[in-house]
Parts: C-alpha cells; sequence; structure tokens
C-alpha cells in the first residue's frame, strides 16, 4: 500500500468509528484500576461479557487521579457514548453536575445514589452478603477472633463491616472481631503492601478468619492470611480462586450483572435507584470448588438459614449508611 | 623537558633562528567588531616579550586565537618557522604553548599534584601520573624557585602560590612558550618580584614567555621587546631598551598621557569621617579588623596602603554599610559630627547621609554585569525620588541621565542599552565612577580604582578624585598599587594585619619604607 | 561561546527542540506499532479541532501560566521554587475556605476574595522555605520540594478528616455555593453573541491569567522591586552593595512566587470542580517549571509555552481516549517534551551555534 492510500485509510476507519460512536456505551474505573481483582475488575467482567456476546465495542477508561473525573465524565458524554457506566461512589457529586449538561446521554453510577432524571443509581445490600460472611467466619474460626480489613475509613466500607459483625455475632455472642483500615484516601484502594501488613499484625492477635472489602488493597490480604496459614474472605468478586483452599468465601457484588445490563439493554435505563439485594441475587456469597471443602454442613445450614429469613423479611441486616452507626460492636 | 634542551638561544643573533611564534596577518571580528586587523608579530625564542595596549585593543582576542579558543577570520600561526593550526587548546599545548590566565582554572578542593596533572593523566589509575609528576615537580621546583608543597589543598595556598601552581601545569605538559595574562594584577609587590624571578630564570633555560599587562613600569623592568596594540591592530614593536614608559603611553593611547598626577597641595578642612576603635571578627571568629582610628578631612585624599587582605576590604565594606554576613562589628564614627553606626547599618542609609562607593571589585559588587548601562547608573540610588514615576521607575529619566553621564565620563561606547559586561574594563570603572561622583557625597570610598583598567581611563579616573577633592569632598582610597597611593594620596596609612601601622606623608617617605610597614615591620604603633 | 541572535534563541531553539522531541515520541509510537500520524492528528483535532478541545486546552494553560510565572518571578531572584505544586494546592485550601466561609452573592465578589485567599495560602506555603533559606541557609530547592509532600499530606488530612461534609463519603469539601460558579468562556463568548460550544471548563480565570502576565512583566522589568529583585538575582555581592537585602527579596520574592502558584487555584478549584478535592493541582507545579524554562522566564514566553503544554495535556488526554497507546506512553511524550524544551535547552542552542559562528564570521 502506498502511503497515500494508508493515509486515506486511516482517515476513513477515523471517520467509521466516529459515526459508531455514537451508539458505543462506555465504562469509566474508579482508581484503584481495571484489574483490582475486585470491585473494578467485577465490572470489567460483565462488559466483556457483553462484548463477548454481542461482538459490540465499548470505551473504557482508567481514572489516574480525583481531578480528571469531571472530564472524563464530559469527554465521553461529548464523544457521544451511551449509556455511561462508572463504578463507585467518588463519581457521585461529578455525576450530579454534568449529567444536566448533557440530557440526552443515560448514566449509570455503582454504589452511588445521584438523584437525576438520566442517571441509573445502582446500589447493593452489602450489609446483607456481609451478615452471612459474618456467620462462615464465625463457624470457621477456632480462636473465636476474626477480623476485618477495610480499604478507605468511609460509611460504605463501614456498611460491610457492621453487616459483617452482626452476622458473627449473631452466631457467636462472646467472639471478637479486629477491625482496621487501610487508609482515608483513594489510595486506600491500591496498598495491597500496606493489607497485608495488616493481615499479619491481626494474625498476631489471634485472627484465624479475615474479612477484606479493600479493593485490590485486598489482594494483599488474602495473599498474607494464606501464606500465614489462616482463612481470608474475598469482596465483590469472587475471589475463592485466588488462593484455592484458603479463601472461604467471597461476597460477591454483581457489578458484572449491572454493567451487563445496562450495555445490553440500554432502553430500560431509567432515573432512580436499583438496590441489588439477595434476594434479587445481586449480592451473593460465593461456593465453588475452591471451598467446597471448607464450607462444612453446619456452615452451609446457618448460612441458608439466614438467607432466607433475609430473604423473608424476618430477618433486618442494620445497614450502617442509615444512621451511621452500628448496633454490635 | 624541552625546556632544558634548548638553551642559549638569548644570545644569539635574531637571523640565526626562526622566531619562536610568528604571526602573520591575523583577523578577527565579532560582527561588526574588528578585534585583531592584520596583525604581525614575530617573539624571538629565549625572550621575554611584554604586550602592551588598553582594554579592548584585541590583546585578549590575539591571545585566545595562539590559545585555540578562537579561530582567525585570516592569516597564519608559526611555531618555530612552521605554520600550525591551532583548532583547540589541546592542540596549543601540543605546539608547546601554555597560558596562565588573569583567573586561574584551578580546582580549588584538589592538591597542587591533582592540578597539575588533570587532564595530562597517563591512564586510568592515577597513581604513576602522581609519582611522575612529584618527580617533575620537585626538579622544576628546584630549576626555577617555583617551590609550592605538592601536597597542599589549592584552596589553602596563597594567591602567589596558586599562580605558580598554573604555571608548573603548563611546563609540566612542555610548554616552552609561556603567555600570562595581566600576572601581576592579584599580587602583593614581593610577590611580583618572585614571579618576574622566576620568569627570568625561564628565559635564560630557553622559554619563550608572552607578558601581557598595563603596568609599563613591569614592561620596563623585565621584558626584552614590547608591542603595541591600539584598536585591534599591532601598531609597534620595539626593544625595550630602546623605549620609555610615556612614549610606550602615547602608542598605546594614541596621545600623550599624563602618568603623574598633576594636583594642587591639598587644603583639608574640617574632618568628615572620624573612626574610633573600629573591631569586626568574622562569621569564622577571625579578628579581621583590630581597633582601627582614622580621620579623613574635607578636601584631602587619605590612601590606604597595604599588602591585599590586611583588611582593607572589610573597612570599606563596613564603612559603606555592607559587611559581609555574619560579621561582628565594634566602634565608633562619626560622619560630619553625627554618629554613624556602624553595626547592623545598610547601604542604603549610608548612601542617603552621603557616603559614595566605588567598590573594590567593580565586576562582583559595584555592577550587575548583566544589567544595561543605564540600569547600572542609578544602582544603588534606584529608590531616589527623582528616579520614581509612581509606583514605576521612571526609565526615560534613568536613560537620559544615562546619555548625559555617558558623555561627560567618556564612557565608550556611549550605548546606554549596552550590557555591563560588554563594556571594556575601563569603561565599566568609569560607569561606576560617574555613577558615584555624580550623586556628590561628602565623603567617598574609593577601592583599587584601576584594578585592570586602562593607561587612558586611569588617567582620567585619577583626574576625577583630584577635582573631587579639589572640590571640597573627603576621600578614602584603599589601593594595593603603591605607585597610585603615592601619586595620589595627600595622606598615607599602612595597614597590615587589621590595624594601621602608621600614617606618611607622601613626600615624607619612600616606596621603600612604605613597603616595610607593609610587610609589618617599623614604627609598631598598634603592635 | 558564540551567542545567538535573538530571534534564534527566543524562536528557532524551542522550535528545534519541540521537533526533536516530537520526532523521537513518533518514534516510541512506532516501535509499539501505532501510527503517529494518527496519534498526532488526535492531539491536534482533540486538542485544537473543536470548541470542547480549545476549552480543555486553555483551561490546562491557565494553570500552567499561574505556576509558569510562579516559577520566572522565583528565578528573577535566583531562586529556583520547585514547590508550586505545593503552594499551588495550598492555595487550594484557601480559595476552598474562602467559597465555603460566605453565601456568597455573586462571583464578581467571591473572585476577588478567592483570590486573596489563594495568593496568601500558596505564599505562606512559601514563605517557610523563604525564611529557612534567608535566615538558616537551608538550600530552597530542598526545602520547596520536601513542602510539596507536606502540602499534599496536609490536604490528605484535612480533606479526610476536617473538610468532608458529614455523610459523604469523598475526600473533598462540600461544593461552593452557585454565587461562587466562574463564568465560563462559553458563557462570556454566548453572551458577546458569539456561539463558542458549552461545558467547557475554560473560566474567566483565564483572563486573569493573561492579566497576570502583564502585571509579572511590569513588576519585573518596570518598578523598583523588579529591579532589585533582578539585581539580586544576577548578583547577591553587588546587591549588597546597592542596599538591597538579600533576605528580604528571598522572601518577597518567593512570597510573590508562592501567590503566584496559590493563584492558579481559582481556575482549577473555583472555576473547574467547584469543590476542592485531593491531588487537585495534577502536576501543574511541576509542569510550570517547564513552562518557565521554555519560555525565558518572560511572560510572553511564558503564555505560549503554556498554551503548548495545556495542547499536550489536552491532546495527551485524547489519545488514551481515542487509540491504544497506553497512558503510560502519553507521559512518556509530555515527559519527552519537557526533556528537550527544559533540560537539554543548552544542548539544542550548542547544535546550532556554530551554523550562526559561521555566518557571522564570514
Amino acid at each position: 500500500m502506498t502511503l497515500m492510500t494508508r493515509l486515506a485509510c486511516c482517515a476513513a476507519a477515523l471517520a467509521l468509528s466516529a459515526a459508531a460512536a455514537s451508539a458505543e456505551p462506555a465504562l469509566i474505573f474508579d482508581l484503584g484500576g481495571k484489574f483490582d481483582k475486585s470491585f473494578n475488575e467485577a465490572a470489567y467482567a460483565g462488559a466483556e461479557r457483553w462484548k463477548a456476546e454481542t461482538g459490540g465495542t465499548y470505551k473504557e477508561l482508567e481514572m489516574q487521579s480525583e481531578a480528571q473525573r469531571e472530564q472524563a465524565l464530559r469527554r465521553l458524554a461529548q464523544a457521544g457514548a451511551d449509556p455511561i457506566v462508572m463504578t463507585g461512589f467518588a463519581f457521585g457529586d461529578v455525576l450530579n453536575k454534568v449529567a444536566p449538561d448533557y440530557p440526552d446521554n443515560r448514566f449509570v453510577i455503582i454504589d452511588m445514589v445521584v438523584d437525576q432524571p438520566n442517571v441509573q443509581s445502582i446500589v447493593f445490600t452489602e450489609e446483607q452478603g456481609s451478615y452471612l460472611a459474618g456467620i462462615a467466619a464465625a463457624k470457621a474460626s477456632k480462636t473465636g477472633t476474626v477480623g476485618f480489613i477495610g480499604g478507605m475509613d468511609i460509611p460504605l466500607i463501614h456498611k460491610f463491616q457492621c453487616g459483617y459483625a452482626q452476622g458473627f455475632k449473631a452466631a457467636r455472642p462472646d467472639g471478637k472481631v479486629l477491625v482496621n483500615y487501610t487508609g482515608t484516601t483513594p489510595a486506600a484502594w491500591n496498598d495491597p503492601v500496606k493489607g497485608g501488613e495488616l493481615a499479619r499484625a491481626q494474625k498476631s492477635q489471634g485472627a484465624d478468619v479475615i474479612y477484606a472489602a479493600a479493593g485490590g488493597t485486598g489482594i494483599g490480604v488474602l495473599q498474607a492470611a494464606a501464606d500465614e496459614g489462616i482463612l481470608s474472605i474475598g469482596v465483590d468478586s469472587n475471589q475463592n480462586h485466588l488462593h484455592p483452599g484458603k479463601v472461604l468465601t467471597s461476597v460477591v457484588k454483581r457489578v458484572d450483572n449491572s454493567v451487563y445490563d445496562a450495555f445490553s439493554n440500554p432502553e430500560a435505563i431509567t432515573g432512580g435507584v436499583k438496590v441489588m439485594d439477595l434476594k434479587s441475587d445481586g449480592v451473593t456469597l460465593a461456593m465453588d470448588e475452591h471451598n467446597k471443602a471448607l464450607m462444612t454442613e453446619d456452615m452451609v445450614k446457618a448460612i441458608d438459614e439466614a438467607r432466607a429469613a433475609i430473604v423473608a423479611g424476618t430477618l433486618t441486616v442494620h445497614d450502617y449508611m442509615t444512621d451511621n452507626a452500628c448496633p454490635v460492636e | 623537558m624541552g625546556l632544558t634542551a634548548a638553551t642559549g638561544d638569548a644570545a644569539r643573533p635574531a637571523t640565526a633562528a626562526p622566531p619562536a611564534i610568528e604571526l602573520r596577518g591575523i583577523s578577527k571580528a565579532f560582527g561588526p567588531v574588528q578585534a585583531n586587523r592584520d596583525i604581525a608579530l614575530a617573539v624571538r625564542r629565549g625572550t621575554i616579550h611584554g604586550i602592551v595596549g588598553e582594554n579592548g585593543a584585541g590583546k585578549s582576542t590575539l591571545m585566545s586565537i595562539l590559545y585555540g579558543f578562537y579561530r582567525p577570520d585570516a592569516g597564519q600561526i608559526l611555531i618555530d618557522g612552521r605554520e600550525v593550526a591551532i583548532r583547540d587548546s589541546q592542540a596549543a599545548i601540543r605546539a608547546g604553548i601554555g597560558m596562565v590566565f588573569q583567573h586561574f582554572k584551578l580546582v580549588p578542593n584538589f592538591t597542587v599534584l591533582e592540578n597539575v596533572i588533570l587532564g595530562a593523566e597517563d591512564g586510568a589509575l592515577l597513581a604513576p601520573s602522581l609519582g611522575r609528576a612529584r618527580r617533575e615537580l620537585r626538579q622544576l621546583a628546584a630549576d626555577y624557585q617555583l617551590e609550592v608543597d605538592p601536597d597542599a589543598v589549592v584552596e589553602d595556598l596563597s594567591v602567589g602560590h596558586q599562580q605558580r601552581v598554573e604555571i608548573l601545569k603548563a611546563l609540566y605538559r612542555r610548554a616552552d612558550i609561556l603567555i600570562l595574562d595581566e600576572p601581576t594584577g592579584v599580587l602583593t609587590p614581593p610577590e611580583a618580584d618572585h614571579l618576574f624571578r622566576i620568569l627570568r630564570g625561564l628565559r635564560d633555560q630557553g622559554a619563550t614567555v608572552i607578558l601581557i599587562t598595563h603596568k609599563l613600569r613591569e614592561i620596563m623592568q623585565i621584558t626584552d621587546a614590547v608591542s603595541v596594540m591600539r584598536r585591534g591592530e599591532m601598531v609597534a614593536t620595539v626593544p625595550t631598551a630602546d623605549t620609555t614608559p610615556e612614549a610606550l603611553a602615547e602608542l598605546m593611547v594614541g596621545r600623550k598621557v599624563l602618568l603623574r598626577v598633576d594636583k594642587a597641595p591639598a587644603a583639608p578642612g574640617a574632618p568628615v569621617m572620624e573612626l574610633a576603635g573600629l573591631r569586626m571578627v568574622d562569621a569564622d571568629g577571625v579578628e579581621r579588623l583590630r581597633g582601627i582610628d582614622l580621620t579623613v578631612r574635607a578636601g584631602e585624599i587619605l590612601g590606604i596602603a597595604g599588602v591585599s587582605g590586611n583588611g582593607q576590604s572589610q573597612l570599606l565594606q563596613i564603612l559603606g554599610g555592607y559587611p559581609e554576613p555574619g560579621a561582628q562589628v565594634t566602634g565608633r564614627a562619626t560622619l560630619k559630627g553625627a554618629a554613624l553606626p556602624l553595626a547592623g547599618a545598610d547601604a542604603r542609609q549610608r548612601r542617603r547621609v552621603g557616603i559614595g562607593n566605588i567598590p573594590e571589585d567593580r565586576q562582583a559588587e559595584g555592577l550587575v554585569m548583566d544589567f544595561a548601562a543605564w540600569e547600572n547608573m542609578v544602582f544603588g540610588h534606584h529608590r531616589d525620588p527623582e528616579y520614581q514615576a509612581g509606583a514605576m521607575m521612571d526609565n526615560d529619566a534613568i536613560r537620559q541621565r544615562t546619555a548625559r553621564l555617558m558623555q561627560r565620563f567618556d564612557v565608550r561606547p556611549p550605548l546606554s542599552d549596552l550590557a555591563a559586561r560588554n563594556f571594556s574594563g575601563g569603561n565599566q570603572q568609569k560607569i561606576v565612577c560617574a555613577r558615584e561622583i555624580e550623586e556628590g557625597p561628602a565623603l567617598l570610598l574609593v577601592g583599587q580604582p584601576t584594578r585592570g583598567v586602562d593607561i587612558g581611563a586611569i588617567e582620567f579616573i585619577h583626574r576625577r578624585l583630584v577635582e573631587m577633592r579639589d572640590a571640597g569632598a573627603a576621600i578614602l582610597l584603599v589601593s594595593v598599587e603603591l605607585d597610585e597611593i603615592l601619586a595620589l594620596s595627600d595622606r598615607i596609612a599602612v595597614m597590615f594585619d587589621g590595624r594601621i601601622m602608621g600614617e606618611r606623608l607622601p613626600g615624607a617617605t619612600t616606596a621603600g619604607e612604605l613597603g616595610l610597614m607593609m610587610a609589618g615591620v617599623g614604627e609598631g604603633r598598634a603592635r | 561561546m558564540t551567542r545567538l541572535p535573538r530571534w534564534a534563541d527566543l524562536v528557532l531553539t524551542p522550535l528545534i527542540s519541540l521537533v526533536l522531541a516530537f520526532g523521537l515520541s513518533a518514534l516510541v509510537i512506532l516501535a509499539i506499532g501505532e501510527s503517529p500520524w494518527l496519534a498526532l492528528k488526535t492531539m491536534v483535532t482533540g486538542a485544537l479541532g473543536s470548541s470542547y478541545g480549545w476549552g480543555y486546552t486553555l483551561y490546562y494553560a491557565t494553570n500552567f501560566v499561574f505556576t509558569g510565572l510562579a516559577v520566572a518571578v522565583a528565578y528573577h531572584a535566583g531562586l529556583f521554587n520547585i514547590g508550586g505544586e505545593g503552594q499551588a494546592a495550598m492555595g487550594g485550601l484557601g480559595v476552598a475556605l474562602v467559597c465555603l466561609a460566605l453565601p456568597w452573592p455573586h462571583w464578581a465578589l467571591a473572585l476577588p476574595a478567592a483570590m486573596l485567599g489563594g495568593a496568601a495560602f500558596g505564599a505562606l506555603w512559601a514563605l517557610i522555605p523563604a525564611w529557612l533559606q534567608a535566615k538558616r541557609g537551608s538550600h530552597i530547592v530542598i526545602t520547596t520540594i520536601m513542602f510539596n509532600f507536606i502540602a499534599a499530606a496536609a490536604l490528605n488530612y484535612l480533606l479526610a478528616n476536617v473538610l468532608r461534609p458529614t455523610g459523604s463519603m469523598d475526600p473533598a469539601t462540600a461544593r461552593f455555593p452557585e454565587g461562587t460558579a466562574l463564568p465560563r468562556l462559553t458563557d462570556m463568548a454566548a453572551a458577546l453573541g458569539l456561539d463558542w460550544g458549552k461545558a467547557t471548563p475554560a473560566n474567566v480565570s483565564f483572563l486573569v491569567a493573561l492579566a497576570a502576565c502583564g502585571l509579572v512583566w511590569l513588576l519585573i522589568w518596570r518598578t523598583r522591586l523588579g529591579y532589585e529583585i533582578r539585581a539580586f538575582g544576577k548578583s547577591e555581592r553587588a546587591a549588597r552593595y546597592a542596599g538591597i537585602s538579600p533576605a528580604r527579596i528571598t522572601v518577597v520574592a518567593m512570597l510573590i512566587s508562592g501567590g503566584l502558584a496559590g493563584l492558579m487555584a481559582i481556575n482549577n478549584v473555583m472555576g473547574e470542580a467547584g469543590r476542592l478535592v485531593l491531588n487537585s493541582v495534577e502536576g501543574a507545579g511541576f509542569i510550570g517549571i517547564a513552562v518557565a524554562l521554555m519560555g525565558r522566564n518572560h511572560p510572553l514566553g511564558i503564555l505560549l509555552a503554556a498554551l503548548l503544554f495545556g495542547f499536550l495535556y489536552q491532546g495527551g488526554g485524547e489519545l488514551a481516549l481515542f487509540t491504544q497507546i497506553p497512558r503510560e506512553l502519553i507521559v512518556v511524550i509530555q515527559a519527552l517534551v519537557i526533556l528537550f524544551t527544559g533540560a537539554l535547552d543548552n544542548m539544542v542552542r550548542m547544535l546550532i551555534a556554530p551554523l550562526f559562528a559561521r555566518r557571522g564570521g564570514a
């Protein structure tokens, strides 16, 4: 090919992609990155599943710093991406400002409520999944002490912690839950080294099951727990396979399903809040071949009973974010 | 050594051997400025050849061409009768040319030995080079009175010794043509005498020495032949024995020059400044001034003689209101009868009360070299109301004043937008003098007014200082040039080691007596 | 040795530096199997091809003008202020406190107050290193760079623990009141009857930046203080001789420098985000060093260099979005431009000097 024809092809391709852009959906990952094996990666998995099934393409963007959020959102909206799905509460404020400027675009935000007519907010009942994880931890612990390691110290993660503690105390009123947070800034989502250190510290205080709700930081927690010969509980994605036989279970948020649904059926996106709970399988506890041996009959029975009670409405798990307080320590 | 091989050349007739250096038709221009024009020069082997000329006459350009810093636009260079191309300083060194610059090019925290072999190491390992250099240095020291401790760190050495290291560097590189640029500018008289003994020794061993200087006395004292440059041209080359300082000065300037300062006897009036018990301890705890008592009267020039480094600089800085940082100053002073605070003073306050200051180092203190002439013309007085226009500086007024002063002080070129660094030394000094004198101070501090200044400008500056005196100003003159002190002063105080050794009247003393006092021998009033 | 003609120094050298930087970047892009031509096209259309692109390019350029001027003022005093990043971050804090302090009725009232707040905080953050330099001789390069870290840590703490509104999970302040929203350039164009797109963050701060260029020029070349700053920057000994206090000039120049860096916050914090978030400066403090170097510490040069870096920033962002060129490589391209225009400036000058030397000699 001569240079000229190649240039012409380039230009044509560019024009084509510009035309196609109007229909392309987009996904923005929060700080912590696409491959955090947890929250963002779950979203990525959903988008990839949609791509594999439909053969479509989508735009994706990874945040590098807080200050980029607004431009990222505007750029995608400007380019005509629709719908635009973003992961993480931190987009809430910016989206609230940007969405009215682009009334023809549809936005989906996960983990945060934004009250705009063209924004669908998807929240998960993490406290329910964490409650079940607390029961599992209580049954699996030999020492009666378990740990919780959160990422950034914010109410959303306290919601995980509180549900976990409620479930644990329900099964083991005399037991003890150790709690640590990695930090107070978004950097806390991506600090596996510190996560590992915290896990070792908790082990030395007697914890033998540690629940990590910390995004990419959790990888360090799971690794340290496996190294130290104690159990861990993963979060957001199914992380059981990371250390087979060492990860008790994972509290799975079906972020992937939310992204998949938004991509495959944008017409269904409406303003308002969509709650993903145990009942709708938006939140589950991961059971697979990697943790089968760890899940005793007694444990599974207790979990199933609690799940049934929650779904039926006879058992209410307190949501920390309703009053910023937790009924148990 | 190339030196020892060629001996007794000086005795031979000039026609027997080709000149050590011959230049034919060398020209070099920088833009519109013709720095060298069709220069012809022949320097006989085994002689000391002086080159004199005013600043800006093209001496430095010519030497830079010889040392490979510039390439000439036209002309040939012949070494021992063979044409050579000197592309860079390495080529110059290979051709046997060594250069001792006015500002030494030594690494201060290296030892003498390390400095000497720097750039001339034999290989990657230093030890063999150092061993060889040590042996050669010992030999050179013995041959030419170039004694220097090879293991001394250069920054601990006196200026005179540092200069010897520069000469040793050149000799170590087998130089048999040695060029020295203003070598005595930084030396005390005894150091200068020692240098001349070294140069004579080199000549007698067959080396060729080219000496660039302003000081006609030195030319007469040591050279065998002298060439005069003026405005980029070589105007004359004569045997030194056949000429006089007056004739040389006339050749340099192109007109008759008065070498003596023509002045009427002073008519001193009331004391302008009285200084009592001035002491200063510097930041390192060294006492630099040990109780100075001085009186300067209206209408007189008080000269302070002394070898540099005996506290004169500190004295001028304290009086000028900018003692070195960390210095502790005590003592009492009055100016025109009013108390003059010595400690914690600032230079602006000094100017306000009428103290002018022509500093010792015009390039580092008196001028901002990157500033244009007009910006320098108000330097230190830039807060005076006549240069302000509202919140801004009145640049037009400053430019007009500059144009006026440049004309009155014959600053060349008279371009007020030219940066200070692009003026010759003499013209830079004229800018400083114009600024300080025209403010009409009651007391003028003057430090080394003619250091590195060409003859025409020296004459001019001296005349201006005497005019100021005659107009009733008090002048405190510090100079390491005894000739200058003797020529200008109405009263002479000699400083040594932070003390005043004594006062003399210029008519009632000799250079010999002052020299002894400068060396700390004599009256001992302060001892 | 050879001095370049003024136009070569001011125009040719930066231009050759740029061409070299872009050439090397093109090779890098080729090496990873992408088309440099497409990359360039993406950058140009993304940064300059639409009102949207221009809006962001000017927005970034505004940041860089402020930080570039900050570096330049200190540079004229012979001080190398590397702390623009921290000073701008602190300026952000000042702007945020001012904006949140009152229910501002109109931006025209809020802007001057916010400018004061931002400049004051930036200046104070520069004051401590300046004082340490003036009185204790602590090298300002070291202290200012250290203060960048301290500023970042302090803001982390304040945003996470003090300024975060209750109930918010974001480590950011509350949104500023409506009355502090600065008019965007697009709104201003619309008011003049021009349709210049919408919703881009370039705002009235850009005009403030232009005014700052003019004022800095006046300060440096027309006022007594500027005269003293330049004299001190060229020669401390000469300054002392002239009665210019080194300590005073060090402190004053750094206050102005820090104030200019802090002023940047009216653009990014008040104009764009409308609240103070973590890492709001996004490296503009460091870009300012390159901008000042490339702009020869002259306000006009700084303005041009800031526009260039604004283009690189915005165009680089477009590359990340619309090509397969990884984000890291875009940082490489920006770094190459900084390297060539800033650090290797003298190399280019030496390369072209012989050309002029020969011409001059002939």
